[in-house]
């Protein structure tokens, strides 16, 4: 169920993630409108939306790359302008459309986010992500795809966020590879971990099952009526078209984050 | 020290220029205009200046004056800088503070430690080969560290997302772009004598001074520039990550622009 303008956490889960009036201007182009929505803990929540509706600007909301030009984005009930950046950061943790590893080896990356962790730590976040603990003396410019991706999950998971925020993190991958790294994050939630993904996948939706979706259309909630129109609609399409037309058409190819 | 060269002799130097006149001319280059403009205004700049100078380097002239000289040469340096890097935030205030704190450091060192007797006519040539040379290692800098940070935008937030200050996050990018700046200092500083005489010696040699004076001479301004031009890199770097960033650790965009 998609979140209703100035929802509260339902019974359950407490309250992660608060956007109160949250507008997010670019010059002279608006890309968040007075956006009211809540993201609950301990849950998997998905942020879904044709290409240009302000998911990712929602999600950088979260860990402070984006500012609100107005509004109040609160984290556990605390404004995240008040938060120490840095701190904010390490409780939420964030992992891009495409994997980003730095030079060195697996464990070096990992240590770029903890830089005391043991080999027994790096070994316990690779097997968190399904790679195996040998995995961390690999170079890690020679990684698939998918290892790179989950390398940089477990970087991630090692500065032991309280949330995950996961900005189409199989844009970039194969099939074979999304399934997996689909299959690691299931089994972090099922482990009580929060997850907000942003994706425009429908099929992904379907795979992952989200015990809640956020649908954002032209940096606002989608109404009902645009909700319906755009989860019968596939594959996305991602042209800049009329709301109408981009729920409609289906020329779109599936993979393409961009 | 008279120079050699007398007004009949400029005149006849002219006759490479009438030389690439011509050849211009034959070759259909259509650079005959700005051949003559170019040789026009280095005369009358050089002219100008060398009136200027008359008075900066009198035997009665302040030294304060010299000063002012090497002031007004950083000014227009930083002046170059803005207007040859303008998509780098702040880019002539930038070049003005990392000229002036490498100027002060490396004159300070010449000066300070005798390595030049404190005269006028010491302070203005040293002090424009230092910042003359700054100029190129400065906008090299002040570029590739915009460039570098902006094509490598993902990699950056990737290490704030890790809860890195953007210092931290800019080091690996920062450090590249300021080896790209200094390696042709270096470089230069290696081939010096073998396939280039430098401007120093060679000017030295063609006002009669020995050869071998001359290579002391050149050799400490050569520390001088290799020093000031470090210096004078690693602030641009230092202050542009300031500038690429806000204050709560978020890279801003730039618009990169071709020159």
């Amino acid at each position: 169920m998609p979140e209703s303008p100035r929802s509260t956490a339902p019974d359950g889960p407490g309250v992660l993630f608060e956007f109160d009036r949250v507008a997010v201007t670019a010059g002279d182009r608006t890309i968040l409108h007075d956006l009211d929505a809540t993201v609950a803990e301990s849950e998997l929540t998905v942020l879904l939306g044709p290409s240009g509706a302000g998911k990712s600007t929602m999600l950088r909301l979260c860990n402070r790359f984006e500012i609100a030009s107005s509004g109040t984005v609160r984290f556990r009930g605390d404004d995240v302008r008040t938060i120490d950046p840095l701190a904010l950061r390490r409780r939420v943790g964030m992992v891009f459309q495409r994997p980003t590893m730095f030079e060195g080896t697996v464990a070096d990356n990992l240590r770029i986010a903890e830089p005391t962790a043991s080999d027994a730590d790096i070994a316990a976040q690779l097997g968190r992500v399904a790679l195996p603990a040998e995995m961390a003396h690999r170079d890690a410019s020679v990684l698939s795809g998918g290892e790179a991706q989950r390398a940089c999950l477990a970087r991630t998971l090692l500065t032991r966020p309280d949330v995950l925020l996961l900005d189409e993190p199989t844009s970039a991958l194969d099939p074979a590879s999304t399934r997996q790294l689909e299959q690691t994050i299931a089994a972090l939630v099922d482990d009580g971990m929060s997850v907000l993904w942003v994706t425009h996948q429908l099929d992904q939706v379907d795979r992952i099952d989200p015990a809640r979706r956020i649908v954002l259309v032209d940096g606002r909630p989608a109404t009902p009526h645009e909700i319906d129109h755009y989860l019968h609609a596939e594959p996305l399409d991602h042209d800049e078209t009329t709301d109408h037309e981009r729920t409609r058409r289906s020329d779109g190819d599936s993979t393409d984050g961009r | 020290m008279d120079g050699d060269v007398t007004p009949l002799g400029l005149a006849a130097s002219l006759t490479l220029v009438a030389l690439a006149l011509g050849l211009s001319w034959r070759r259909g280059l259509r650079l005959e205009r700005d051949l003559v403009i170019a040789a026009v205004r280095a005369v009358a700049q050089l002219v100008a200046v060398g009136y200027v100078l008359l008075v900066i380097l009198a035997e009665d002239a302040p030294l304060v004056l010299a000063w002012c000289w090497v002031a007004l040469m950083i000014a227009i340096a930083a002046t170059t800088v803005g207007r040859r890097a303008p998509e780098v935030p702040g880019a002539t205030k930038l070049a003005a503070t990392a000229m002036a704190m490498s100027t002060a450091v490396a004159l300070a060192i010449a000066f300070g430690l005798d390595v030049f007797p404190l005269e006028s006519r010491v302070v203005v040539p040293v002090g424009g080969m230092i910042v003359g040379n700054a100029l190129g290692g400065t906008v090299v800098a002040a570029r590739r560290v915009v460039a570098e940070l902006s094509d490598h935008r993902l990699d950056v937030e990737a290490r704030l997302a890790l809860g890195q200050t953007s210092a931290e996050a800019a080091q690996p990018f920062i450090r590249r772009a300021l080896r790209t700046a200094l390696i042709p200092q270096i470089e230069s500083t290696k081939a010096v004598g073998l396939i280039s005489l430098p401007g120093t010696m060679t000017g030295l040699i063609l006002a009669g001074v020995r050869p071998v004076d001359a290579v002391l001479v050149q050799a400490a301004v050569m520390f001088l520039i290799l020093g000031s031009v470090a210096i004078n890199v690693v602030v641009v770097g230092l202050g542009l990550t300031r500038e690429m960033f806000t204050d709560d650790h978020r890279l801003k965009r730039v618009q990169v622009v071709e020159v």
